[in-house]
């Protein structure tokens, strides 16, 4: 009811992904590959604690993660963990003040200054790599 | 902790952490990919004290970057000084935790248990 | 007044305005958002058809609406320029104001208002600002200096035209609320100072003439306060007045974090 009353959108808005350019779309998949990283990282620490029990439970564990599912779930975290660090970075100069243009008398049709094609190509190149990684890291592990 | 200090910690173990899984990837890199998985090459890497206190170090450093991530993400979602107190404490356990069975994993298959 | 709704998967045609200012205007559907929150009523739309020319603006289509079919639409407005931002509202999806958006820029006939998200609804379009002036005003919006006070032998506060260039475009905030509405965190975080409060905060920041720094810089460092802000930068995209929000608070961030002076 109180959600109802204060007229926000909620989860559905901040998830949305479309409406304001290329830089909602970069937010949203920050957010995203950060909570798949999270994730993996459980499972990853899970997963490598299994040699502390032997050879036979290393080799088991070897059998579920080394199968085509799993070679796909790695290589969609090679490329949320490429995404997420080259976006991080251009996050962390943005948000230090760098790279936004500077401030002055706006004119019309007042386009912002700080979304500049400086950060849209930030953003194109973290996708581009995450990309290029994704098709390498394939290749090591369907190539293998 | 001034939410400052927590980002500048955010932003740091960020940076730390990038460079040192890029190494930890690497090793990988280092044999086939198939044989750097078998069970006498990865202990080996555990043998190896400088590689080892580097997976400690890269824990630590994706352990509260990752949790401080999900509890901004959480606190954003709900308010109230209950459910903050439970999320801000709940990630500083669920780090603890994370850091605790890792450490325990690189501890064990360093010395051999 | 009879309503049909019409599906939302219908495909909206893109309305010809290429005919002279002498020609028939067209005609398009304008579908408005009702709601009574008072009494309790969920939010239905009514349909419109509204006469259009190339020139029209959706504030003109819901004020012919208000004259000729239904007077009860509830809708705030005043200069129609852009300079007041009472007209702020979701049109197509898009939080923009009302009397600044052209029918035809929206390439569609059927054309939906709704309230701005992350206000609470008054009625129809019409929505509470009490949160927005409560931030602002935990901003302290105003020069703080010890020598505010005229005496004798005050002088006036130098400022060169390069001073006057860091905090200016910040400073033509029009409180139209288009910059709460479209961020992303103030969809789910109620405590977000948001972008418009930000945005002041610096505008206050980087004015050479103000010594506030240190007070501002504490009200925004909280964790509910400038760090909940991802540089999603739609709060930029969809100011009316160039003020560039995402741009001032990554700015005050370069403060907080030491890069700033």
């Amino acid at each position: 009811m109180a959600e109802r009353l204060s007229n926000r959108e909620g989860i559905k808005g901040m998830a949305n992904p479309t409406r304001y350019g290329i830089e909602r779309v970069a937010y949203w998949l920050q957010r995203l590959s950060g909570l798949g990283l999270l994730a993996y990282l459980i499972g990853h620490i899970y997963e490598t604690s299994t040699i502390v029990n032997g050879k036979i439970a290393w080799d088991k564990m070897l059998a579920l993660t080394e199968t085509p599912q799993g070679h796909i779930i790695l290589t969609i975290v090679i490329g949320m963990c490429v995404f997420h660090t080259g976006n991080g970075i251009r996050l962390m100069i943005s948000e230090s003040g760098k790279g936004l243009g500077k401030p002055g008398q706006p004119e019309y049709p007042y386009k912002a200054s700080s979304l500049n094609y400086k950060q849209r190509l930030c953003i194109w190149v973290s996708i581009a790599l995450a990309a290029l990684a994704m098709m390498y890291g394939a290749a090591v592990l369907f190539g293998d | 902790m001034r939410e400052s200090i927590i980002m500048k910690i955010h932003y740091g173990t960020a940076l730390g952490a990038v460079a040192l899984v890029a190494v930890h990837i690497l090793f990988r890199m280092t044999q086939k990919f198939s044989d750097s998985l078998q069970y006498q090459n990865v202990l080996a890497n555990y043998h190896f004290l400088p590689y080892a206190l580097m997976l400690e170090v890269v824990l630590v450093l994706l352990a509260v970057h990752g949790f401080n991530g999900l509890r901004v993400i959480l606190l954003e979602l709900k308010q109230g000084v209950a459910y903050e107190r439970v999320i801000n404490y709940g990630s500083i356990a669920a780090m603890a935790i994370l850091i605790a069975y890792g450490s325990r994993t690189i501890l064990m298959a360093g010395m051999g248990i | 007044m009879a309503t049909v709704e019409i599906p939302k998967e219908q495909k909206a045609e893109v309305p010809s305005f290429s005919s002279p200012a002498t020609d028939k205007p067209t005609t398009i559907t304008l579908r408005i958002a009702r709601s009574n929150p008072s009494e309790g009523t969920l939010t239905k739309f009514d349909e419109f058809k509204i006469p259009v020319q190339k020139w029209t603006t959706v504030l003109e289509a819901i004020l012919y609406v208000k004259q000729n079919f239904d007077h009860s639409v509830a809708v705030r407005y005043s200069c129609r320029q852009a300079s007041c931002g009472s007209c702020g509202m979701k049109i197509n999806g898009k939080p923009s104001l009302a009397c600044y958006t052209k029918i035809s820029e929206l390439d569609s006939n059927i054309i939906t208002v709704e309230p701005m998200n992350n206000f609470p609804i008054i009625r129809d379009l019409t929505v509470d600002f009490k949160q927005l002036f409560s931030t602002h005003k935990k901003m302290k919006p105003f020069v703080i200096s010890e020598e505010s006070e005229i005496t004798s032998g005050t002088k006036e506060s130098i400022q060169t035209p390069k001073d006057l260039e860091k905090f200016l475009q910040f400073s033509y905030c029009i409180k139209c609320g288009l910059c709460n509405s479209a961020c992303p965190t103030m969809s789910t975080d109620s405590s977000f100072i948001g972008p418009q409060g930000l945005t002041q905060a610096y505008r206050y920041v980087a004015d050479n003439r103000d010594k506030g720094t240190k007070e501002r810089l504490k009200i925004v460092d909280q964790s509910h306060g400038i760090w909940r802000c991802h540089f999603a930068g739609s709060c930029s995209h969809v100011c009316p007045k160039g003020v560039d929000p995402a741009m001032a608070i990554q700015m005050l961030r370069g403060y907080l974090l030491g890069f700033g002076k």
